[in-house]
């Protein structure tokens, strides 16, 4: 015991190196994980025909992320059997590149929303989302009824376009330029409804009617 | 040479009243949000008081602004005692508490207005993680600097894991906030989709891992030999214990991702490493719980050892529970559910909140310069209701949990699904009102303890409280760095 103690003493005793040692062994497992997963991103980013939001479902995506729908529902079909059956094909990573940040979630107090895209009306998810309990009795969904009050500022998606592309997105000239009126007189509302339709199509209906 | 050096318990007092202040609001916030799930209609359809808006409030609440003020009080308190010095650098010192009020209260307004990046437990917008991070740093600095001038060569292993909670919530902050900002309110993270939700479940299980478990640990391992007088039962146990901890939890943050997109490879890295945790979670809960050997007729007449000793019994229950939820097939049932919320409060309201009333309760009479709390009883009825709180909250999610899950996946003969997914929310309906009941409990428990707090502070307010002389040692020889002198 005693010769090993010593060596232990070293750390024990000095605040420097036991900061030190401690501040390396908590890197090391994040480091062998996220690394890796860096490098592999670049060849998911690779994928043909995904395209990054148009501007309208851009908005959208920011309206979900600011309202927190991601604290009830997921986007992130399990590869499991009863969850494709409910949901349909499970999610792949390409599907979320353009997710910044991801909305995988991690609670489903209310439905996976990775392939809502498509499974409801417009007229229905306008509804639902004014009213939820008006066409689901049962749901405990809150309404977001001022949504539909909002205008959305142009000004503001195109600068959200502009820093995406700095981050890589492969957003063109005329993609910004092309912005403005593609979000002429559009509502919070719209906006959200657009994205959600969009969720989960294969990106060539994806593109804007 | 006559020894004036006093202790600087000023500011462990004001950490502990914003640790009682936001034990409250953080918990009343959650009762509200529970009752919303019960009841939707209390979302009154007006934005800042909707649920969705609301629950990052709750969350950041309990564990930055509840525990992280705990946390940084006692580790002041415990840093003086443990190495027989004043604390060093102390206006930096009262910077970082107010600083860090400054983050919550930040915080806690802006994301009710939408301003936030989304990311669980990392919801504050770009502008507050900048001043979290140089909070932290502060605070970061001022401990270290104590540690440097202390009396007593020897660390006492609280402080390490109080350092390892300092360090390790720096690198988690800052790596998993690299954003590129549009405006003062809104960011986009450098990282997306797959990536992202690595990093964000790398810093979310670590921030269980060294904020909710290591840093309460350290609290743990003063703490409870105090309220035990007695020492620890095993010294070397709990630093094998604390290497193992610290190395094994950063790779297990992957079980928040199973059967995800993420790589295969990742989640059964993240499988292997959480059940490997099972070790050094019940060696400090037995370790813990071992002290009391030889005392348990205190811990009866005792609330504060009590309200530990129930801490300590649900670590390693939430542990326990927690290396099971990371096997595959539990999990496939588990994720999504209100397993998962019933585990996260059996750690947070069982583990985390418990520790720290003991502690409090432990420290309190201490720091306000006071033989004892202004009242026993009521730390009793404290006690009990937070406790039955606690069992009505995990019991009821437990069940709620257990049968969604077994609802979402079930199948007739010919494999059909056999419910909708509304049939699984009105089955749960019942047991959303029994956890809103016991969140009422709760809360109670916790205006029950504010009253008798501030009731004991009496002194404090009165600036009666006469400083705590330190108590110097007979000098150590070649001491490196060599300790401050005392001041004359
Ligand atoms: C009065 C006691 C409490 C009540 C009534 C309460 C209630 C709730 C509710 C209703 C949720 C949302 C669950 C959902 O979305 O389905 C929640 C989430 C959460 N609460 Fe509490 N809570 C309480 C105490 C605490 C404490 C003391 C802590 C931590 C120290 C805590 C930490 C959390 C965390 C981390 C989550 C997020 C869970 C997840 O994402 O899976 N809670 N709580
Ligand atoms: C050995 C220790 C532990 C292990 C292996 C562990 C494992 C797990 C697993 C597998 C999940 C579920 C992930 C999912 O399906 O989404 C989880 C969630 C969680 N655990 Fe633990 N756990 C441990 C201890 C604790 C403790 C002591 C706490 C203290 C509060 C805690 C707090 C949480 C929280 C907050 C979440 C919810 C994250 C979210 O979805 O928002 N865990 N844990």
């Amino acid at each position: 015991m005693a010769k090993g103690y010593r060596y232990f003493e070293a750390i024990e005793k000095h605040a420097g190196k036991l900061g030190i040692l401690t501040a390396i062994m908590v890197s090391i497992g994040g480091l062998a994980e996220i690394t890796p997963l860096f490098v592999e991103a670049h060849a998911i980013t690779a994928v043909e025909g995904v395209k990054p939001y148009d501007p309208l479902r851009l908005a959208g995506k920011d309206i979900y992320v600011r309202e927190g729908c991601y604290t009830c529902h997921t986007q992130m079909i399990r590869a499991l059997r009863a969850e494709t059956q409910r949901y349909g094909h499970y999610s792949i990573s390409s599907e979320s590149v353009y997710d910044r940040p991801h909305q995988w979630g991690s609670k489903r107090t209310g439905p996976d929303l990775a392939r809502v895209g498509g499974k409801y009306s417009d007229e229905w998810q306008r509804l639902h989302l004014m009213d939820p309990r008006a066409v689901v009795k049962a749901s405990n969904m809150p309404g977001y009824p001022w949504l539909a009050g909002e205008k959305i500022d142009a000004g503001d998606i195109v600068a959200r376009m502009r820093a995406l592309r700095r981050l890589g997105d492969p957003y063109t000239d005329e993609d910004l330029a092309g912005a403005p009126a593609a979000l002429e007189g559009k509502t919070s509302l719209d906006a959200l409804v657009a994205y959600l339709q969009g969720l989960g199509l294969p990106p060539e209906a994806q593109a804007a009617p | 040479m006559p020894n004036t050096e006093t202790y600087n318990d000023r500011v462990v007092r004001l950490f502990l009243l914003a640790a009682a202040v936001w034990g409250v609001v953080g918990m009343s916030v959650g009762v509200f949000v529970a009752a919303q799930l019960a009841w939707p209609a209390l979302n009154f359809d007006t934005p800042w008081l909707t649920f969705s808006r609301l629950r990052p409030d709750h969350t950041f609440g309990v564990i930055f602004a509840f525990g992280g003020s705990a946390l940084m009080g006692t580790c002041y308190y415990v840093v003086q005692r443990t190495g027989h010095t004043r604390l060093a650098l102390p206006k930096l010192a009262t910077l970082t508490f107010w600083g860090w009020q400054l983050v919550c209260v930040l915080a806690m307004a802006t994301m009710p207005f939408g301003i936030t990046q989304s990311k669980e437990y990392a919801e504050p917008e770009w502008l507050i993680d900048l001043l979290v991070a140089a909070v932290w740093v502060s605070f970061g600095t001022v401990f270290f600097a104590t540690l440097a001038r202390r009396r007593i060569k020897h660390i006492y292993v609280a402080n390490w894991y109080y350092g390892a909670f300092i360090i390790a919530v720096a690198l988690l902050h800052i790596v998993n906030n690299i954003v590129i900002p549009v405006s003062l309110t809104k960011s986009y993270p450098v990282y997306s989709g797959t990536v992202d939700a690595m990093v964000q479940w790398w810093y979310g299980h670590n921030a269980v891992a060294f904020f909710l478990t290591a840093g309460f640990l350290g609290m743990m391992y003063y703490f409870v030999p105090r309220q035990a007088q007695q020492p620890l039962w095993s010294y070397r146990f709990s630093i094998v214990n604390f290497w193992a901890l610290i190395s094994v939890y950063m790779w297990a943050g992957s079980h928040h991702l199973l059967f995800t997109a993420l790589p295969d490879w990742v989640q059964s890295v993240g499988m292997a490493f959480s059940i490997l945790l099972l070790m050094p979670s019940w060696g400090s809960a037995a370790n813990g719980l071992l002290t009391f050997n030889g005392s348990w007729q205190r811990v009866a007449s005792d609330p504060a050892a009590k309200f530990m000793v129930m801490a300590l019994v649900f670590y390693a229950a939430a542990t326990t529970e927690g290396s099971l939820m990371a096997v595959k097939t539990v999990n496939s049932l588990s994720h999504y559910t209100d397993w998962t919320v019933a585990h996260v409060h059996s750690g947070a309201i069982g583990w985390v909140a418990m520790i720290t009333i003991g502690s409090l309760y432990a420290m309190a009479p201490r720091a306000l310069g006071r033989p004892a709390m202004h009242s026993k009883r009521s730390m009793e009825l404290h006690f009990w209701m937070h406790t039955a709180g606690l069992i009505l909250y995990v019991a009821s999610m437990w069940t709620a949990g257990v049968t969604e899950g077994l609802m979402w996946r079930a199948t007739d003969a010919n494999g059909a699904l056999l419910y909708p997914f509304i049939d699984s929310l009105i089955a749960v309906r019942p047991f959303y009102l029994i956890r809103f009941l016991g969140g009422l409990l709760i809360v109670g428990g916790m205006i029950v303890m504010a009253w008798n707090l501030w009731h004991t502070a009496e002194d404090a307010r009165a600036r009666l409280i006469k400083p705590i002389p330190v108590p110097i040692p007979e000098p150590e020889p070649h001491q490196v760095p060599a300790p401050v002198p005392a001041r004359a």
